[in-house]
Formats: structure tokens, sequence, C-alpha cells
């Protein structure tokens, strides 16, 4: 059972993640996304400490909102600093991050947190984190309800706003002339990953998330161009990357988002030789 | 104060240990930042830091020792196989170079966790003693870490040292390198192995997550003050190490506190400060600059406007209210008084019951004004071929621009022209 529960969670961040990271992918922001999965660190802590709570409405979105800031920050440091692009991206998520781990050493008797959860979270314990209502019934992991929630919020986002993510993806010129604000869409995205970034934080931690966010995505644009396809395919490798990692981990008794991670990169490894080896067989077959 | 000097006064051989230990890193990692920077591979650091661990797993997997230099060569080895992976992918791949570290960086790291943990059968690293390459124990530095932060510290400035030229040309363009054969392949790979060993010594100090500040932070910070390479170097190595001291010295006061970030956060505010108020590139600077031409364009054509309602009344000295002003040109009435107010400070006007003319000097600068418009809108007439109607607006902006150089020899070009294509005087 507890098999099922990690697996599952382990999914639902994948396709939480994914789905969101596809179009980071496509926009070419994974590092963004990257920025956003560790600046959103002091966001959980102070939210921690005001909230008392763990997993209340208002921590998950004052959460969130830490990351969207980091993004402002990323955009203000290029266009009003003149930085670098990737000077932005580096510097304003390392500090975000050192300000979360100083406050964390601050208020460690407050905070639930410790260094190493926020590396790589604990994943492993989601089935002992049961939520058990009022009557006494358990009705599973906490951490699965959660994610399902923010998972139906995430299809919700992407089936309602799908026209206007694809425009402003492909041709953001072309949007602009059709009256579709590019500035909204990117927002709207990067709340959005905020969002999933935080509900996945605590139980995979700032890695697992990376990877997720990344790794899927990069495999299925491998193997597609088409967007639904990509989507699609970047499902599946999550789910496949859950499996397998799991049985990896087991396996080795080692960390379980760490595992995930390498099976996301054995995925990626066999859908580049597939494409390869695809392009052999042609080339065979013509000559 | 009492704690600072006795900080600085380093009489605790343990904070002898972790500053010594924290400048050398600090000064390497903004030295080879400088380079990554320039390069526009800022975050490639990142990834090496984070792909660094699986190296440092195996090395004491393999060794069952953790002298720092066996796994400094684990570290290594990992940091150049993300690299040549990143090159792989990007070159061979239609995936775009972010996706490809983000993708390199997670995958490896994921790996090094999980070797990790399986090393300690555990689930957690912490029980290792390897989880100071996650987060930095800057205060945990030893004396043979400094040895060997020594040695790389000092390899690293040998190679800067006697590789600058070419560096310096990789820096700013490879392909003009390539070009005049120089050996950009033996450059590239010298500059990754000193990026990579300082990134690998560097974690040790703030830790895999942070170590990209330490590389990208002062680099940044410093090419807000100097366009040269030369001093932009020597000013990264200089905030790189008094961010390390500034890290030690809070976490001396507070020993609960982790020094890595502390630094991290020095850097950011070094950063900051340099962006702000560096005085060419900074932000102040540069909104000083643009506030001080607007000022002195509006200056200019209030002047100018004076000058044409005289010509229009055709006679020196006539007197004129900020309505007539306002009449002939339009401007926004903060900005008009802002402006007069100044023109009277410089003595260029004079003012009698709310009325306004100019002074002699006043109408000398004026002039000058005037005659740059006109001038300007002969030339487009008459060189460029534009018609009459079509060169005022070009005008308006090149009034504030020609130096007396160029008017001199727009002048002569066009053989010291009386009346501008509108027929009106070039005074």
């Amino acid at each position: 059972m507890d098999a099922f529960w990690i697996i599952l969670t382990g999914t639902l961040v994948a396709l939480c993640c994914g789905l969101l990271g596809t179009f980071l992918v496509l926009r070419q922001m994974a590092m963004v996304g990257d920025a956003i999965s560790h600046a959103v660190l002091p966001g959980i802590v102070v939210a921690y400490l005001l909230a008392e709570s763990r997993d209340s409405l208002p921590m998950l979105v004052g959460a969130a909102t830490v990351g969207v800031l980091a993004t402002i920050l990323i955009e203000w440091l290029h266009r009003v600093g003149r930085m670098q692009t990737d000077a932005s991206i580096g510097l304003s998520y390392t500090t975000l991050f050192a300000i979360g781990i100083i406050l964390i050493s601050l208020f460690t008797r407050q905070v639930d947190l410790d260094q190493d959860c926020v590396l790589y979270g604990e994943i492993a314990y989601v089935p002992l984190d049961l939520w058990i209502p009022a009557d006494g019934l358990s009705l599973g992991p906490r951490p699965v309800w959660i994610l399902g929630g923010a998972l139906l919020l995430i299809l919700s986002f992407i089936g309602i706003g799908y026209k206007g993510l694809q425009l402003t993806t492909f041709d953001p010129s072309y949007a602009a002339t059709l009256g579709v604000s590019t500035v909204f869409w990117h927002y709207a995205l990067m709340s959005t990953v905020s969002l999933a970034t935080v509900v996945s934080f605590e139980s995979v931690g700032a890695i697992l998330v990376v990877a997720f966010l990344i790794v899927p995505p990069a495999t299925a644009y491998l193997l597609t161009d088409r967007l639904p396809a990509m989507l699609g395919l970047t499902a599946l490798f999550g789910f496949l990357s859950a499996v397998l990692g799991y049985g990896m981990a087991v396996a080795t008794n080692g960390s379980v988002a760490g595992a995930m991670a390498v099976a996301g990169g054995i995925w990626f490894v066999l859908a580049l030789g597939i494409r390869f080896f695809k392009k052999k067989i042609i080339s065979i077959i013509r000559t | 104060m009492k704690t600072l000097l006795e900080f600085l006064s380093l009489s605790d051989p343990n904070v002898r240990l972790v500053v010594l230990g924290t400048t050398l890193l600090g000064a390497g990692a903004g030295l080879v930042g400088v380079f990554t920077l320039l390069r526009k591979r800022a975050l490639l650091g990142d990834a090496v830091a984070h792909s660094i661990l699986p190296g440092v797993c195996l090395a004491f997997l393999v060794s069952q020792s953790k002298t720092p230099y066996i796994l400094l060569i684990g570290a290594v080895v990992a940091g150049w196989l993300s690299l040549l992976s990143i090159d792989f992918l990007v070159r061979r791949t239609k995936l775009k170079a972010d996706t490809v570290i983000g993708l390199v960086l997670s995958v490896f790291f994921g790996l090094g966790i999980w070797l990790l943990t399986s090393i300690q059968q555990s689930g957690a690293a912490s029980q290792s003693g390897l989880d100071k390459f996650l987060f930095g124990k800057a205060a945990s530095i030893t004396s043979q870490d400094v040895e060997l932060f020594a040695w790389v510290t000092l390899a690293l400035g040998l190679v800067l040292f006697f590789f600058y030229k070419g560096f310096k040309l990789l820096a700013f363009d490879g392909d003009f390198a390539r070009a005049i054969g120089m050996p950009v392949r033996l450059l590239e790979f010298l500059l990754s192995t000193v990026t990579v060993l300082s990134i690998a010594v560097g974690i040790q100090a703030v830790g895999v997550v942070l170590m990209a500040s330490l590389l990208i932070a002062p680099a940044a910070a410093a090419r807000f003050w100097t366009d040269r390479l030369s001093v932009m170097l020597v000013l990264a190595g200089a905030m790189g190490v008094l961010a390390a001291w500034a890290g030690a010295f809070v976490s001396y006061t507070a020993p609960s506190m982790p020094t890595g970030p502390w630094i991290v956060l020095a850097l950011a505010f070094l950063t900051g400060i340099s962006m702000l108020w560096a005085p060419k590139r900074g932000v102040l600077g540069r909104r000083l600059r643009q506030w001080r031409y607007t000022r002195k364009i509006a200056q200019e054509n209030l002047l100018k406007t004076l000058f044409q309602l005289e010509e229009l009344d055709g006679g020196e000295g006539a007197r004129y209210s900020r309505v007539a002003i306002l009449q002939h040109r339009e401007l926004e009435t903060a900005q008009l008084s802002v402006a007069l107010r100044a023109l009277k400070r410089r003595g260029w006007i004079e003012e009698s019951d709310g009325l306004w003319r100019m002074s002699p000097a006043g109408r000398e600068q004026a002039r000058q004004v005037v005659r740059r418009h006109r001038l300007w809108e002969l030339y487009l007439h008459q060189r460029l071929n534009l018609p009459a109607d079509h060169v005022h607006a070009g005008a308006e902006a090149m009034e504030h621009l020609l130096t007396p150089e160029l008017e001199n020899a727009l002048q002569k070009d066009l053989g010291f022209p009386v009346q501008d294509p509108h027929h009106s005087p070039i005074p």
C-alpha cells in the first residue's frame, strides 16, 4: 500500500510540474522554472511562521506569491538593471534561497523544516502523513489530496487557457495582433508554476520539482513537435519516471526523490537513443 | 565594534582557517566567474555545481576515504562529464540550452542524492558527513582543506595569468579567436577545467545551490563599474573576498548562522549597490544623465521659443508672458516653470511683473540652438533631398545634439548659407 501512495504522489507531482514544464521548455524558460522552485523557500518559511499550520490555503498562496515575485525580480534586474538574463536568474534565486535558509536557521524551533528536506524532500514518509478528519476515518495521505487538488486546478488552467498559452508560446507577435496579452499569460503561467512548486516542495523537495518540470517535457519534445502529443507524452514519462524511480529506490534503499529524477534521466536517454536510432534506420532504408 | 576587531585580528585559529579558506574560495570563484559571465554561460556554473555531487559520492564509494584530494578528483570528473553532456545535447538535439542545463543539473543531482542515500542505506544524507557538499560547511574548514584551496586558487591564478590574452579574446569574440588560429579548443578546455575546479572547492563554502551566486554575483557587480577586463577581474576578486569576510564575520558573531547564505546575501548587497550607484552603467547614474538631458532639452526649447517670438515681433528685448510662450509652443506647465527658473538662475532670461525676456547672453544661446536647427533642416533638404515640409522633426532632435565641430562642418559643406528651406534666416 505504501508503494501505491508513494508512486501516486510521485505521479501527481510529475503531472503538476510536467504539464506546466512543457510550456516552460517551449518558451525557453526552463531555468526560470528552476529559479522559481528554489525561490519559493523564504515564502514557505514565512508562511509557516505566520500560519503555524502546514497546508492552509493562505499559506500556499502566500508562498506561491514569492515565486511570482522572483520572476518579477528577474525581469527587473534584466530590464532596469541591464543585467544579462542568465546572471539575473542566478542572482535572484540564490539570494531568495539564501534568505530562506537563514530564516530556517533563525526559527529552527518554530519551523518544522530542515535543510535536507528542502532539497530532496520526504516523499518516503508520505504514507505516514494521513488525513484523518473528525470522524476518525482515514482518507489516505494528506499530500495526495493536496496534490490532487492542485492537479485539478492546473488541468483546468491549461484547459481554459489552452489557446492563449499556445498562441503566446509559439507566436507572441501574432498573439499580440489578435489582442491576446502575452504579459497576462506569462504571469498566469508563472503563478501556476509557483503554486505547483509550493505544493510539491514539501513532499518531494526542490530537486525533484526541477527534474519533473524539465526532464519529462524535454523527453517528450525529443519525440514530437505537436503540443497535445507533447503534453500526453510528458504525462506518460512523468508516470514512468515515478514507477521506475520508486523501484530503483526500493532496490537500493536510497532516496526516492533522487531515484525518480534519475529515472527521468534514464527515459530521456532512451528517447534520445530512439531518436538517433530512427534517423539511422531511415538513412539505411533510403540508401 | 570589539567583536569586529577581534574578528579582524584573526587571533582565533579557527576563525583564521575559516577566513583564509573562504577568502581563497571567494577570490577564485570571483575571477573565474568573470569569464563564465562574459561568455554568457553563467548558469552553466549552476549545472556544474549540482553535477559534482555524484562524482564526490562515487569517489567516496571507491576510495572509502574522505580525503579532500580524492573527492576533488571525483568532483572534477563529474563536473566535466556534465559540461560534455550539456555541450553534446545542445549541439545534437533540438533542445535549447536552458532546457539542457536544467535537465543535466537535475538528473546529475538526483543521481548524487540517490547514491549518497544508498551509500548510507539510511535515506538521509546528513549522516554521511558528505552533506557539507550540499549546504557548505565553512565553519568546519580544516587546515587540510585550506591547503587544497590554496593550491587550486594558485593553479587558477597561474592559468589565468599565462593565458590571459587568449581568454580575453575567447570571452569577447570566440569566432575571431578561431579565425586567427588561436588554440580555441585548448583554451576552452583550460577555462572549463579551472571553472570546474573552483566550483568543486567553492561548494564547500556555500553549498551546491548557492554556488551559482559565488560565481555570478562578483562578476555581475564588477561589470557595472568597468568595461575593462583587467579591472573587472580585480574588482570581482575583491568583491568575492569581501563577501567571504562578511559571511565569516556573521557566523563568527552568531555561531548558529550558516556562513554560505550570508556570503550570498553580502554578494547580493554588493551587486545591488553596484547596480544602483556605479557611475556609468548604474541605474541612478543613467537616470541622472537622462534627467539632465531632458532638462537641457526643455531649456533649449524654451530659449528657442523666446527667440522665435522675438523674430515674429521683430524686436529684441520684448517681454512675453507664460501664456504667450505656451501659445507659441506646447510645453507642460510644470516643465515650463522649472525651465524658466533654471534659465533665470543662469542669467539667460529676466523676469519683471510676470513677463519674461532674454538677456544678451541668453539670446546668444538661443541663437545657437536656432542656427543648429535651421542648418540641419537645410542639410536634410539639400543633401538628402528631403522635401522642405519633412525636415522639421529631424531638426527638433538634432538641434540638441550637434556639436560645434559638426556645426562648422555643416556650415562649410552648405557654403555658409543664410536661409533655411522655409526661408527663415539662419542666425
